[in-house]
């Protein structure tokens, strides 16, 4: 490998050649502030449009600053990264970014966790100069059911546009018109909610500023606990108590599971109940349909369609409702476990504590914003009333408990309230990539063998590979399965099985980085996938700690099917538990 | 924005495809493939645009981003008589702000319309590389150098009855 020699800050370096300034700097300890910049490391996204020159540094010999992060080291370059003249372009850069951004951040919602604002502390910014003569943008706010975007506050970073188009593959936002009249957009700038967005919140979770946020449910919620009227009760997702301590200062990856649970209930949710147990329902529901569907194939049936595909991530089905809608009759029908929460509480449950459904406020807490637009499709309403109410991020809870003045460290330990709060291990690992897919391994091998496993650790479906594959072994029945996170790697996987270069028999698709874990509602990681990694690992330590480890033998499980619905995929199943997909394509096409 | 509704014909598909095939259907070749179908049809719709989204396999924003971006695309019909003004920096310090308030109070459009007759639209481009002949003006494929406020109505008057 090539290598090139350089001075940094006087501090001799040696990188290899096509490294950039930035990096270099990195490699002996120096840092270089960035604005526009992104690393997003193990997700192999490198984000350096070298658009916002906050990273200007002085190269000996060359006429004007170079931005570090998109210029190239070359041999025997000196450079100074915090030369008078550097620091002052740094501060004009940073005021001229300003000088059109509102000031409002005292009640921004971004406001302590603001890329912008950091820097303009780090700067030491007391003033900005030409704010009487600067022109401010008046771009329309863009409200769509889970996110928000107000692109007065965008700086041109073009981080969002990255995630959508390059990870995602979405393509529902590009940079649009030149100079001022510049902005991130749909095509044809049409609302979030006409485009091919699928809500999966990535660009939400980089940008650097307020323009793009999450549709906020706080105040509603607040409102709906004060109301005597209403018995609210509240489901939390996996991956939530896997990263919701970051919010408070804990180490990623430490479980604040029983911590949670204690905070909701101070919070006032009449009953505290845990998605993990419709996780698990969701479980005997599709494991069967895998079961029958790979039973029938085995017979010969040429009716039927191979590989079945996981339906609990609600931007994966968004995605391919308008991306891959030739393909909707492969997806598994199991509606998600949100969604099989909210119709279980609704029926079996209001049934149980003699409440109307109106009366019953059901919230849920999850890592995720495509959930707050799942809980508002009509299929998920019962004469116009939503089996879910409303879905709050795992940030707005941490941001409500705080509200709350509840000090979240010294909470005791509390349990989840029964029966929906009963779940096993299997339900747990719905919150990471391979989690959802090991959880079904684990019920259909038994339900398919009718034996017992010895080991519930199936090691082979885990990881963080972008697309992972392998076989499991059922007692002679070899069964081929996919899995991927992201939604560029899902597009990858699905365009092999239309093309039928790849044979699987069952494949998982969670649309964020490493899963729920990753997800866009999840507290920021900045790129930082060892935060990802260290939240992945306390889900299957979670799971570890559980006495029962698939959903099959849940106690409350087979209670519910023996006092309600019966067997799974019966008739009153389908009615509460599955769902049917639409064809987004039609929506997208501006005619 | 307002938008223009067009309904494509088969045959108007079909167009676009082979245009895109002609640049081996590359993403890259975007800007050169949007050239020769904006020839082609004069402008570039929302609906065309959709095709050549979906042949190139880019996403239809950044086709419109791209669209957008360069004055020289336009997404509503120009005039059969186009009028380009050039407003790059030697063409502006010479006058060409002048010139087209002068198109524009002649004609009675602003830069991006077009005539009720169809017959004329205005708009201005960065710089056509005759600085020397700033400011420059370009009616259709023919250009005008050194123009005044008052060469104007002459110009027009060329392609009246066209």
């Amino acid at each position: 490998m090539k290598t090139v020699k350089l001075t940094i800050d006087q501090k001799p370096v040696e990188v290899a050649a096509g490294t950039t300034i930035l990096k270099a700097a990195h490699s002996v300890g120096i840092d270089i502030p960035t604005l526009c910049y992104m690393n997003l490391g193990d997700l192999k996204i490198e984000h350096k449009p070298g658009g916002c020159r906050i990273c200007v540094v002085e190269v000996q010999g060359r006429r004007n600053l170079a931005p570090s992060c998109a210029t190239e080291v070359s041999d025997g370059m000196v450079i100074n990264t915090h030369s008078i003249r550097v620091l002052n372009a740094r501060k004009t850069v940073l005021e001229l970014i300003l000088s059109d951004h509102p000031k409002d951040c005292l009640t921004c919602a971004k406001s302590g966790n603001c890329d912008l604002q950091s820097m303009a502390i780090k700067l030491g910014i007391r003033e900005i100069p030409n704010q009487d003569i600067a022109e401010m943008s008046t771009y329309r706010t863009d409200f769509s059911p889970a996110i928000i975007r107000e692109m007065n506050k965008c700086i041109m970073c073009r981080r969002c546009e990255t995630m959508c188009n390059e990870f995602q593959t979405v393509g529902a936002l590009s940079a649009i018109n030149r100079g001022f009249m510049s902005v991130v957009a749909p095509a044809f700038e049409m609302d979030l909610e006409d485009s091919v967005c699928t809500y999966c919140g990535q660009c939400v979770a980089v940008c650097p500023t307020g323009a793009l946020t999450e549709v906020d449910h706080t105040n509603r919620l607040i409102r709906d606990l004060s109301n005597p009227n209403k018995t609210v009760i509240v489901q939390t997702a996996p991956a939530v108590r896997a990263a919701l301590g970051e919010m408070f200062d804990l180490e990623p990856g430490t479980l604040v599971t029983g911590k949670m649970v204690a905070a909701l209930r101070r919070l006032g949710f009449k009953y505290v109940f845990d998605t993990d147990f419709a996780a698990d329902l969701t479980i005997l529901e599709e494991g069967t349909e895998l079961l029958d569907r790979l039973t029938r194939h085995l017979k010969g049936d040429k009716t039927v369609k191979l590989p079945i595909l996981t339906s609990c991530c609600p931007g994966w089905v968004n995605f391919f409702e308008s991306q891959f809608s030739d393909m909707l009759d492969i997806p598994s029908t199991a509606r998600s476990p949100q969604q099989m929460f909210g119709s279980v509480a609704k029926t079996y449950f209001a049934d149980k504590i003699k409440v109307k459904r109106e009366d019953l406020i059901v919230v849920s807490i999850m890592p995720c914003l495509a959930k707050k637009y799942e809980c508002t499709r009509d299929e998920f309403k019962v004469n116009g009333n939503p089996d879910v109410d409303y879905s709050i991020s795992t940030r707005e809870l941490a941001n409500l408990i705080k509200q709350a003045n509840i000090d979240f460290h010294s909470l005791p330990d509390e349990e989840f309230d029964l029966p929906l709060g009963e779940s096993t291990g299997a339900g747990v690992i719905f919150g990471t990539t391979g989690g959802v897919i090991e959880a079904a391994v684990r019920t259909a091998y038994e339900l398919y063998t009718k034996k017992k496993i010895d080991s519930v650790d199936f090691k082979a479906l885990r990881g963080i590979d972008g697309i992972r594959e392998a076989t499991i072994d059922f007692e002679g029945l070899p069964v081929k399965i996919g899995i991927a996170h992201g939604l560029g790697n899902a597009r990858k996987l699905l365009e092999d099985i239309r093309s039928g270069k790849s044979q699987y028999h069952a494949i998982e698709i969670m649309a964020c980085p490493g899963g729920c874990i990753g997800g866009g509602g999840q507290p920021l990681h900045h790129g930082n996938f060892e935060i990802l990694k260290k939240r992945m690992e306390a889900i299957y330590r979670e799971d570890k700690n559980k006495p029962i480890r698939k959903s099959h033998e849940n106690p409350y499980i087979i209670k519910l099917y023996e006092e309600f619905l019966g067997k799974p995929m019966s008739e009153k199943a389908h009615k509460l538990l599955h769902t049917h997909y639409v064809d987004r394509r039609k929506k997208i096409i501006y005619i | 924005m307002s938008r223009i509704k067009v309904e494509l014909k088969k045959k108007d598909v079909e167009t676009i495809r082979d245009i895109c095939k002609s640049f081996e259907n590359k993403p890259g070749e975007l800007i050169n493939v949007l050239h020769k179908v904006q020839h082609t049809f004069g402008y570039l719709p929302a609906e065309v645009q959709e095709v050549v989204a979906a042949e190139l396999n880019v996403p239809l924003a950044k086709v419109y981003g791209v669209v957008t971006f360069y004055s020289f695309f336009s997404m509503v019909p120009k005039g059969k008589h186009p009028i380009s003004i050039c407003t790059g920096t030697a063409c502006y310090v010479r006058g060409a702000e002048n010139v087209l308030n002068e198109f524009k109070k002649e004609l009675k459009i602003e830069v991006g319309e077009t005539t009720a007759d169809g017959k004329f639209s205005i708009s201005c481009l960065r710089c056509v590389g005759a600085c020397g002949l700033a400011p420059v003006v370009m009616v259709g494929d023919k250009t005008y150098g050194r123009v005044s406020p008052e060469m104007v109505k002459d110009i027009i008057k060329e392609y009246e009855d066209q």
